[in-house]
């Protein structure tokens, strides 16, 4: 699957490029790289959706101060159309909300799969990329929704608890869904270079003990770090886009990077 | 025996009744021979006969092959873990033709009824073959189907099986099995097809033990969770003095 390289409409007769954003850590900046990575696509004039699949628990639509009438549970439960909830987001992309507090939807029942996948296979020829904003950990929604999307970014921070739980992740996404090649992002990192060197560390101890069902250890493909930086946390109050609100500040230029180096490996 | 029908043709039942009578079906002390509800019981007792094995009780090929088809589309469509077992009787040639037939038959019956006893009500343990059982575990977590199938094959070998003549035979039982793949249509055949290549493989290595294909593990062991942070010698990712310990966590 090959994205565009430089603005060109989308076309009914393409599939987007679908990722999902996953971490097996809560915490580590998930919703906020999602949409903040969606709008560094979209400024490369890319027609963008992201698609909050955190279905018990979202707040995909708190990062970026929407307040939704409609979301995903009202198509679920055909209150709505799928048309009606695709809503336009600051930083010129389109979100697919969910609610929060929804505990029958925190469990991968045959009714939450089917919609799910529905939602999804019907977007997909109206966008050029589709990022799948997972919830934390590695239950059956969360792995149902990675499922879903052609590629995974897994997002790390340099603690040992985020590189466990995002090696676990990948371990777990090798052995079950047969991936033989994951992105990996490092977020909050306090000097460059380190986000390159948890990548190596994570890529020597997964050739060592993970196995695809092919047979053949997953590649890890680093696409840059996210620098530490305390202006994410002042967009996170304000419930701003950090691209928008300091879009010359280190962690700014770490996620545009990023959308670059991604788009460079389509 | 004949019973009249409202517009006055009539049903044969004698060979119907005779066969029940045989398995050991009695007729309903409280229904009326020859009224509805009494004909009821009687098909009822025909549908029970025509499932179940005769030498064993338990379910036959007929009852397991509806049985597996249901579990398919359930798993297919719950996503939970189901296992399937197929055990066989090792060496039962030799004890028919060492002990001859009434012997082996008991042998069978006693197999049997250690399978029934080692399972959950909710499980089915099926005589598939002359001396091949088929066992379906719903809802059965990996971690229990190693469990259960080495009780089960533990059970079989303690327990001798006392034949005519006073003798007694110990009996033991190869086990293969295999797991549905979970939120996919498989087919029946080919989940058999798993188990009974695990069952091969538990003959070949040996007989007497059980062999699972088990779903690929995936939990990290201490030994991974050390190699991650081996490298720290050059790179601590906590204690290092440039990090700004005051930006929290950013909102998932």
């Amino acid at each position: 699957m090959s994205a565009p390289e430089t603005s060109t409409p989308a076309t009914t007769a393409r599939l987007a490029r679908t990722l999902a954003i996953t971490s097996g850590k809560g915490g580590v900046g998930k919703t906020f790289f999602s949409a903040n990575l969606a709008a560094a696509l979209s400024r490369q004039g890319l027609k963008v959706l992201v698609l909050d699949a955190d279905l018990g628990l979202a707040n995909l639509d708190v990062v970026l101060n929407l307040y939704p009438k409609i979301t995903l549970h009202d198509v679920f439960t055909g209150k709505a159309q799928l048309e009606e909830a695709i809503l336009p987001a600051p930083g010129g992309f389109s979100v697919l909300l969910a609610g929060s507090g929804l505990v029958e939807y925190s469990r991968l029942t045959p009714e939450v799969r089917d919609q799910l996948n529905t939602i999804f296979e019907s977007v997909k020829p109206r966008f050029d990329v589709v990022l799948i904003d997972t919830g934390a950990g590695i239950s059956d929604v969360v792995l149902y929704a990675v499922s879903m999307a052609h590629e995974v970014i897994v997002l790390a921070t340099p603690e040992p608890t985020s590189m466990t739980d995002a090696y676990a992740t990948i371990k777990v996404l090798s052995t079950q869904q047969s991936r033989e090649h994951l992105h990996l992002v490092v977020n909050q990192v306090a000097r460059p270079g380190d986000g390159r060197t948890i990548c190596n560390q994570l890529q020597q101890v997964v050739e060592r003990f993970v196995q695809s069902t092919s047979g053949v250890a997953p590649k890890l493909s680093y696409l840059g770090d996210i620098p530490l930086d305390s202006s994410v946390r002042e967009a996170v109050q304000k419930r701003q886009l950090l691209l928008e609100l300091h879009p010359g500040c280190a962690a700014s230029q770490g996620v545009v990077q990023v959308a670059t180096r991604l788009l460079a490996r389509s | 025996m004949n019973v009249k029908l409202g517009d006055d043709s009539s049903l044969h039942l004698g060979k119907a009744l005779s066969l029940l009578v045989q398995a050991g079906w009695e007729s309903p002390a409280d229904l009326e021979p020859g009224t509805e509800p009494w004909l009821q019981a009687v098909i009822d007792g025909l549908c029970d006969l025509s499932s179940r094995d005769a030498l064993t009780g338990l379910a036959n090929r007929r009852q397991f092959d509806a049985a597996i088809a249901r579990e398919v589309d359930r798993v297919a469509r719950i996503g939970e873990p189901a296992l399937l077992l197929m055990a066989d009787i090792d060496h039962f040639k030799r004890v028919n033709d060492t002990w001859g037939h009434a012997a082996g038959d008991e042998v069978i019956k006693s197999v049997a009824a250690c399978l029934q006893d080692c399972v959950r009500p909710m499980d089915l343990v099926a005589r598939i073959g002359g001396e091949e059982f088929a066992i379906i575990l719903p809802n059965c977590p990996p971690a229990f189907g190693q469990t259960v199938s080495e009780r089960i094959r533990q059970k079989v070998a303690a327990r001798p099986v006392a034949i005519v003549g006073g003798q007694q035979l110990s009996v033991t039982v190869s086990i293969g099995g295999a797991f549905a793949p979970q939120w996919v249509r498989s087919s029946p055949t080919f989940w058999c097809e798993r188990a009974d290549q695990q069952l091969y493989r538990a003959k070949t290595e040996g007989r007497n033990r059980t062999c699972l294909d088990m779903p690929p593990l995936t939990i990290v062991s201490a030994e991974e969770k050390g190699m991650l942070f081996s490298g720290f010698g050059q790179f601590d990712p906590i204690s290092d003095s440039g990090t700004d310990h005051s930006v929290p966590k950013t909102t998932e």
